[in-house]
């Protein structure tokens, strides 16, 4: 358990993106405070995965994004990601393999490390996941692989959080575990935390602010506010 | 038949190839690499004729060159956003295959370089397995480094990166060392058969590995089992061994193909 701070923050400032003459993402600022689940709506093709890949810095981009820990030192900033999905087709590969190639240099293909196992499991518990650790990963339900995606992501403990829409194609209970996982991750871990994702009836319940994308923010605010704006009716409806 | 110094060296070189082809394999079809193999293994003919046209006396420079410089462009394709990877990736390799052909048949002299499409793993001497040697101690360095992140990359290039990895680099160095492997070895092994060699032992034990350990140990064993049996009945049968150790390395495929399709996953 972290002790909550609410001072540490993520300013991603005036960010621009063009692939070619298109542009993608015009003028986006935010402003993450920790212990916040910040939730990106938009269309299709409204720009939310480009943003998410901005925040990595894998698409080229203006603008900065600013990172403040608690002590101000202007530490570098350590993100989790959680993808869309892993391209895993009929993959060998257990539970325990896959954590470890993203998480130890210890060499997955000749040895089974006691170390790592034992830490690789004791993270899992966290998300209600231990079990799974030598489950092969192509054999995990929707909501399972996705326990086992946040608990890579949190392989260490990062300060911000980016979640691409990780949850399509699960079923109810899986996706209101998923939900609760996040908010303990905020509430427990002191996480900020970015999710992009078209689930508007979780949004409004777990969401501490919402932003509507269309290439800029047209939008934002407490989810009921968003849900409600008139921004949001035309191109949505009324939830 | 080991009373013979060329079995005794041809034994020797694949006890020390077919580990290698087992151990790479596993990357090759986890990243649904095949096609890139193949490429590779069909630009090394425009290799031999570069180096013929340059007058250069080892064919096996030339081709390692030109086989690094052809494996980085495929990695560059194979990163664009484009649908059609495997058509543009069998263009080139279609066209590497026909510039080679059209080089070495100039003056009807093709017949000398015809057994780099099969291979002659019986004319392998000391000096080129101590080469090989070398080679293994190189590929097993690198999968102690990077096997973990390589494996970390196929699953999803952006989760890779985000933990620090650098996907480019490891992919490219990657691609290096498969088009050395493959460049070193054609000679014996031939470009119409090494695909199957980097393939078949890995997408076998594919069938039947049970985590990643078991898929390595699984793919290298395979690919050995292939390569002796394979040379034993070539030389009692009389047959060129490079099939051979592809028809035994399909039979395991089939196999254990079929215990997969019984016990299920």
């Amino acid at each position: 358990m972290v002790e909550k701070c609410g001072y540490c923050c993520t300013k991603i400032r005036n960010i621009n993106v063009s692939f070619g003459e298109k542009e993608v993402l015009k003028n986006v600022n935010i402003h993450i405070h920790c212990g916040k689940l910040t939730v990106i709506i938009g269309e299709n093709g409204a720009g939310k995965s480009t943003l998410i890949k901005a925040i990595l810095g894998e698409v080229k981009h203006t603008g900065k994004i600013l990172f403040k820990d608690r002590e101000e030192s202007g530490s570098k900033i350590k993100i989790g990601y959680v993808p869309q999905k892993l391209d895993m087709e009929n993959s060998p590969a257990t539970v325990f393999d896959v954590i470890s190639s993203y998480t130890s240099n210890s060499p997955i293909f000749a040895v089974k490390s006691k170390k790592k196992y034992n830490e690789i499991y004791e993270h899992l518990k966290d998300f209600g996941a231990e079990k799974l650790i030598d489950t092969k990963i192509n054999s995990l339900s929707g909501g399972q692989l996705q326990r086992v995606m946040l608990a890579i992501a949190t392989m260490p403990y990062p300060d911000l959080l980016l979640l691409d829409e990780p949850i399509s194609g699960i079923d109810r209970n899986g996706k209101e575990q998923f939900y609760q996982n996040i908010n303990e991750l905020k509430e427990n871990h002191d996480l900020a935390i970015i999710l992009v994702s078209h689930d508007f009836e979780y949004v409004k319940k777990y969401a501490d602010k919402v932003i509507l994308l269309d290439k800029t923010i047209i939008a934002k605010g407490k989810p009921e506010e968003v849900l409600k704006s008139k921004e949001f009716v035309e191109r949505f409806g009324e939830v | 038949m080991l009373e013979y110094e060329f079995m005794r060296n041809a034994l020797f070189a694949i006890l020390i190839m077919t580990p290698l082809f087992g151990l790479i394999g596993t990357v090759i079809v986890n990243n649904k690499m095949a096609f890139f193999s193949d490429a590779l293994g069909h630009s090394a003919l425009t290799g031999i004729a570069i180096g013929a046209l340059l007058g250069i006396v080892n064919p096996t420079i030339s081709m390692i060159i030109f086989g690094i410089v052809f494996a980085l462009l495929l990695n560059r394709i194979k990163d664009l956003k484009i649908t059609s990877r495997d058509t543009i990736i069998s263009v080139f390799s279609s066209t590497a295959l026909a510039l080679g052909l059209i080089i070495l048949s100039k003056n009807g002299n093709f017949s000398k370089f015809s057994n780099y499409l099969i291979g002659d793993i019986l004319s392998i001497v000391p000096a080129e397995i101590f080469a090989l040697l070398i080679i293994a101690v190189i590929v097993l360095a690198f999968w102690v480094l990077f096997s973990n992140k390589l494996y970390a990359i196929s699953l999803n290039a952006s989760l890779a990166k985000s933990k620090g990895i650098n996907a480019k680099l490891i992919e490219n160095l990657f691609v290096v060392l498969i088009a050395i492997i493959v460049m070193i070895s054609i000679r014996w092994v031939g470009i119409l058969i090494i695909n199957s060699m980097l393939i078949l032992p890995a997408a076998a034990s594919r069938n039947i590995a049970r985590n990643l350990r078991e898929y390595h140990v699984f793919s290298v064993i395979f690919a050995m089992f292939s390569g002796i049996l394979g040379l034993v009945i070539s030389y009692f049968g009389e047959v060129a061994t490079g099939p051979m150790i592809v028809i035994i390395a399909s039979l395991i495929f089939f196999v254990t193909y079929f215990i997969r399709s019984r016990i299920g996953d």
